[in-house]
């Protein structure tokens, strides 16, 4: 009788072991470590970068837990975030559904939002510096212009998408204008309209990181500036280190916020089981 | 079996007088319907059939208010049919519930429509028209729990819980397997004899349009037009494999291909 191995277990193990070459390729000096870090090296990092390293060595926690720089960093890259794409979203919605419903604004602004969105928005940065100069405005300019194009081009598609049929069987029951759009035309649209919202997350993430690798913004040191800062001081520990909680937070976004809204969404209406 | 169309024998809910339709298609300007006139009396079952392209179901779409005649009037009651509106309710061949809400609330999504109600009363008539279309025990059902001939027990509740003076059926039955089919028919039946409806079915099935209809109207295609009207003077409820319903299918059928054969 064959042994059943539990399904984590060989994944486990094979990223240990890669991990433990790295380690041992650093350690025996056959890879620089100024270039490439050996894992316990970042992980080293990442303590010292929660903590303060002189308040934890005398014992005062608390303190060396609020002079750590990784968390208040994090704290500014997050609320950031939360703002511009909240204001990303605030925008992009209506304009999304104007477009689908005012055929000359499709026209004109649907098309340039689709023109828009396949700018990067690290574009912005130029022009935003100018127009609002090194101030927190302008890196929230540069996300609110990630999000809100995708989430408008989402909006527009997924309201456009919504099934004649619905629209139909709702009119001969009397329901119209603002009724019809609450009712059913928004929540017909609604899982459109939660992907083109979970792209705008996304890009909102990437314009954040490049306009706070771009410009160091004197009123919040965020995620991408203390990445910066470790290129500027040759520390790859602090710069993979950074890359990591990029990553993690990203994935806690999407673990957090959309894949429940999203499965809830798709079971009840019986579009998964 | 026939009658003549324009005496109609009792008050009429919908009338049409000369009605005629077009489409701007790819192949240029597509006449569905051509000089329709046809009266729908109070409390009849209307069965409308034909082939398909014969524009039926254009027909039930003017009659809905979703499209609009380009020449010639239809009007409901007294008033001129305009817009869609809450006196006609619609059957659609796809039941149409809405899968964000579960069985009960998209019967209550008309009656929310109805001025004039206090919530429990729309709570009421919701429950009373699950339970008539023998689904009671499914409120909390979301559509893709339930079968496709519940969805379309549920849709059936739905047109008829705000009370509408005429039920529009546009082929609701196509998409069912003959089973539930038939029991649908059993439902309707019932239906319409303990509620006193007014009710427009338009299909390509002629066993069923006799099967349902008090008057069975033969559409010809290319353009539509009125071709026949037959009677159905059987007692209710009527069954698919009755031999009597079958020799008047079988009528119908022939007046259709010999129309064709032209």
């Amino acid at each position: 009788m064959a042994l059943k191995i539990p399904r984590p277990v060989i994944p486990t193990l094979i990223a240990l072991s890669l991990l433990g070459g790295w380690e041992w390729m650093v350690r025996s000096g056959q890879v620089n470590e100024v270039l490439i870090p050996a894992p316990t090296q970042i992980l080293e990092w990442f303590l010292w970068a929660i903590f303060d390293k002189s308040a934890f060595e005398a014992g005062r926690y608390l303190e060396a837990l609020s002079k750590g720089e990784l968390l208040p960093a994090t704290w500014v890259t997050m609320r950031r975030l939360f703002i511009g794409f909240a204001i990303g979203a605030a925008f992009g919605i209506p304009l999304g559904a104007l477009c689908a419903r005012v055929r000359w604004v499709r026209d004109t602004l649907g098309v340039l939002a689709l023109g828009l969105q396949t700018l990067p928005s690290v574009c912005w940065v130029p022009l935003a510096l100018l127009w609002f100069g090194i101030r927190e405005e302008a890196v929230l300019f540069v996300v609110v212009m990630g999000t809100m194009w995708a989430v408008v081009i989402a909006v527009q598609e997924s309201v456009l998408n919504v099934p004649p049929l619905y629209l139909r069987a709702a009119q001969t029951m009397g329901s119209t204008g603002w009724h019809l759009w609450t009712r059913v035309i928004f929540p017909a649209a609604l899982p459109g309209v939660l992907s083109g919202m979970k792209q705008g997350w996304a890009f909102a993430w990437r314009s954040l990181m490049a306009a706070e690798i771009f410009v160091v913004i004197l009123t919040g040191f965020g995620l991408g500036s203390l990445l910066n800062a470790g290129r500027e001081l040759l520390r790859m520990d602090q710069v993979m280190g950074v890359m990591a909680v990029v990553m993690l937070v990203g994935l806690l976004a999407d673990l957090v916020l959309f894949s429940p809204v999203e499965s809830w969404l798709r079971r009840s209406r019986g579009l998964e089981r | 079996m026939s009658t003549p169309l324009d005496k109609p024998t009792a008050p009429s809910a919908l009338t049409l007088r000369n009605v005629t339709k077009r489409f701007e298609g790819a192949a240029g300007q597509v006449t569905a319907l051509e000089d329709i006139s046809l009266d729908v009396r109070e409390g009849e079952f209307l069965a409308v059939v034909g082939p398909s392209g014969c524009g039926k179901s254009t027909l039930l779409s003017l009659l809905a208010g979703l499209e609009h005649t380009n020449e010639g009037e239809i009007r409901i009651g007294d008033a001129p049919v305009v817009a869609p509106g809450r006196d006609r309710l619609v059957m659609f061949q796809q039941d149409a519930l809405f899968p964000w809400l579960n069985a009960l609330e998209n019967v209550l999504f008309g009656l929310r429509l109805k001025p004039d109600l206090s919530d429990a009363d729309r709570l009421e008539s919701a429950r009373y028209y699950l339970n008539l279309v023998g689904l009671g025990n499914k409120e909390k059902a979301r559509p893709h729990e339930l079968s496709g001939g519940m969805r379309q027990r549920v849709a059936l509740a739905r047109s008829l819980a705000p009370n509408p003076r005429v039920l529009l059926m546009d082929e609701p039955f196509s998409a069912l397997d003959a089973l539930t089919r038939e029991q649908l028919y059993g439902d309707i039946q019932e239906i319409f004899t303990k509620r006193k409806k007014t009710i427009v079915l338009v299909t390509h099935n002629i066993r069923e349009a006799v099967c349902l209809g008090d008057r069975v109207v033969l559409f010809s295609p290319n353009p539509g037009r009125v071709q026949q009207v037959f009677d159905v003077d059987l007692p209710r409820p009527r069954r698919m494999n009755d031999p009597t319903l079958a020799a008047l299918a079988s009528e119908v059928t022939s007046a259709l291909s010999s129309h064709l054969a032209k």
